[in-house]
């Protein structure tokens, strides 16, 4: 199956804390794989790589084809055109409409007439479950709200990759699985890959094909998504139970 | 002991010539990269309006109540001086010669700025630590361009246009005062003033302002950018911009007011 983004030999350092020594992973196209592993361990880091928002110090991370680590910042527009990002507070603009917001990755990657773009901006909040609900204000919104219409505003310019950063974190257990059924739907829906970075192991084995273990600065494992729910390796079995990851080992 | 008071004071000062150095880099790599963003896509109209209006509108009443008493105590204290050489009647001529060379515009930067760059570096500030400058560009937008140069623009609009509203109703705080204290009727303060103050004093004292409104924006933008840290973060970023701000808006003054005497 055709590879859509992959990390090779990525390291990471922020001042003296190395983040991964040499990370690889390879993301195929169509699938959801979700990224476990231990609080600090940089799995949001990975996914601000994957989009550009930072740079690795060495490797390589390729999205569809292109080294993005070797980018200029210019060059990168279109590959955040193609690769959409919910972040993990929903990062919504609080000086802006809940349609402002949805547009706003429109107004930057097209030149489109004013009602296209309502038009789009009304189709992805139906996608959310959030139809109606242009002129509200940030504000106004509950957490798992914000999330969709975080969701929304990633989806509007039409990517092909959705980087999800703890979808569900905060949630309470109906918002939880709202939007792990949109994680599932969007995927079938529009053939997105979505990548999913979460601590929370029932969202990871309830949207995944693919999960990943993150640990001690490099993908730990892989493994599909009905085998980690079958039968996970201790690594990740130790992952699911809680128990505390050696930080002695390399 | 004074070998070790001369080396500890030798690195305080490394340490402050490297802070300065740091930071004048940030800002000049700040202006740089906001300019060539300006370049590449101009600014959107929208966003520049709504900027003048959130930082030159909304520091409206704050410049008039300002000036007003600015101007009065001005007259106050000329009068004070002037009746004292029997020389009142120069009251308008001095006062406003003071309002629009110098104080129109340093109170202006010093209390609507403290105000405007405090609120921007809150604004970008919140916006950095909650991952919203992120966002502008995981959504293929530059900050520098969105963020950053709207507001230095709109600072170096409203500045100017503050100095003038601030000059005015300093005048006629001025007037009052000099007529309703000293005795000296409105019209030979005008007067006075229309014969002696040039349009080049008031305009030595609106281009101050231009600098200022530059300094002022670039700082808090700055410093709002770097943000980090959560809520603490937001203001230690506000903190820094008001008090940097603030002292290389006096710094700019005293060199601007040495070049303008010396031209």
């Amino acid at each position: 199956m055709e590879t859509v983004v992959e990390l090779k030999g990525v390291q990471k350092r922020f001042g003296d804390k190395t983040i991964y020594e040499s990370l690889d992973l390879a993301v195929r196209k169509g699938e959801t794989l979700t990224v476990v592993g231990p609080s600090g361990v940089g799995k949001s880091v990975l996914l601000k790589l994957i989009i550009g928002l930072h740079r690795p110090d060495a490797g390589e991370v390729i999205v569809e084809g292109q080294n993005v680590a070797a980018m200029e910042e210019d060059a990168l527009r279109e590959v955040r055109r193609k690769v959409g990002m919910l972040f993990q507070g929903a990062a919504l603009f609080d000086s802006m409409s809940v349609g402002e917001n949805v547009a706003y990755g429109l107004y930057e990657h097209y030149r489109w007439p004013e009602d296209k773009v309502r038009a789009r901006v009304t189709e992805c909040l139906s996608w959310v479950g959030m139809p109606g609900i242009e002129e509200m204000r940030p504000a106004d919104l509950s957490g798992g709200m914000k999330k969709r219409v975080g969701l929304a505003r990633a989806l509007a310019p039409g990517p092909e990759v959705i980087l999800y950063d703890e979808p569900t974190t905060g949630l309470d257990p109906t918002n939880t699985r709202r939007i792990n059924e949109l994680i599932a739907s969007l995927q079938k829906k529009l053939g997105v890959t979505s990548i999913v970075i979460t601590h929370d192991m029932d969202s990871a084995l309830a949207v995944s094909d693919r999960l990943a273990l993150l640990e001690h600065g490099r993908i730990a494992l892989t493994i599909d998504g009905d085998r980690a729910k079958q039968s996970p390796p201790e690594a990740l079995a130790r992952f699911m139970r809680g128990e505390e990851v050696d930080e002695q080992r390399p | 002991m004074t070998s070790s008071a001369a080396r500890a004071a030798g690195w305080v000062g490394q340490k402050f010539e490297e802070a300065v150095l740091v930071n004048l880099g940030r800002l000049f790599l700040l202006v740089g990269r906001t300019a060539s963003g300006m370049a590449r896509r101009s600014v959107r109209v929208r966003d520049l309006a709504y900027q003048v209006q959130a930082v030159g509108v909304r520091s409206l009443g704050l410049v008039i109540t300002m000036a007003t008493f600015s101007g009065m105590v001005m007259a106050f204290q000329f009068g004070y001086g002037l009746e004292r050489f029997g020389a009142k009647l120069y009251i308008g001529q001095t006062t406003v010669t003071a309002l629009v060379r110098e104080l129109g515009p340093i109170l202006t930067a010093l209390v609507a700025g403290g105000r405007i760059g405090a609120g921007i570096a809150a604004e970008l500030g919140g916006m950095a630590v909650t991952e919203q400058i992120d966002a502008v560009r995981a959504l293929g937008a530059d900050p520098l361009q969105r963020l950053v140069a709207p507001r230095i623009l709109a600072t170096a609009i409203a500045m100017p246009l503050l100095t003038v509203v601030a000059d005015v109703v300093g005048f006629f705080g001025g007037l009052v005062v000099a007529w309703l204290q000293y005795g000296v009727p409105p019209r030979l303060f005008c007067n006075g003033v229309y014969e002696f103050v040039t349009m080049s004093d008031f305009g030595s004292g609106l281009l101050k302002a231009l600098v200022f409104g530059i300094i002022i924006g670039v700082i808090s933008c700055s410093a709002g950018m770097r943000a980090q840290g959560g809520t603490e973060g937001v203001g230690k970023a506000t903190t820094r911009a008001v008090v940097a701000a603030a002292l290389t808006v006096l710094g700019a003054d005293f060199l601007l007011t040495k070049i303008m005497l010396s031209l």
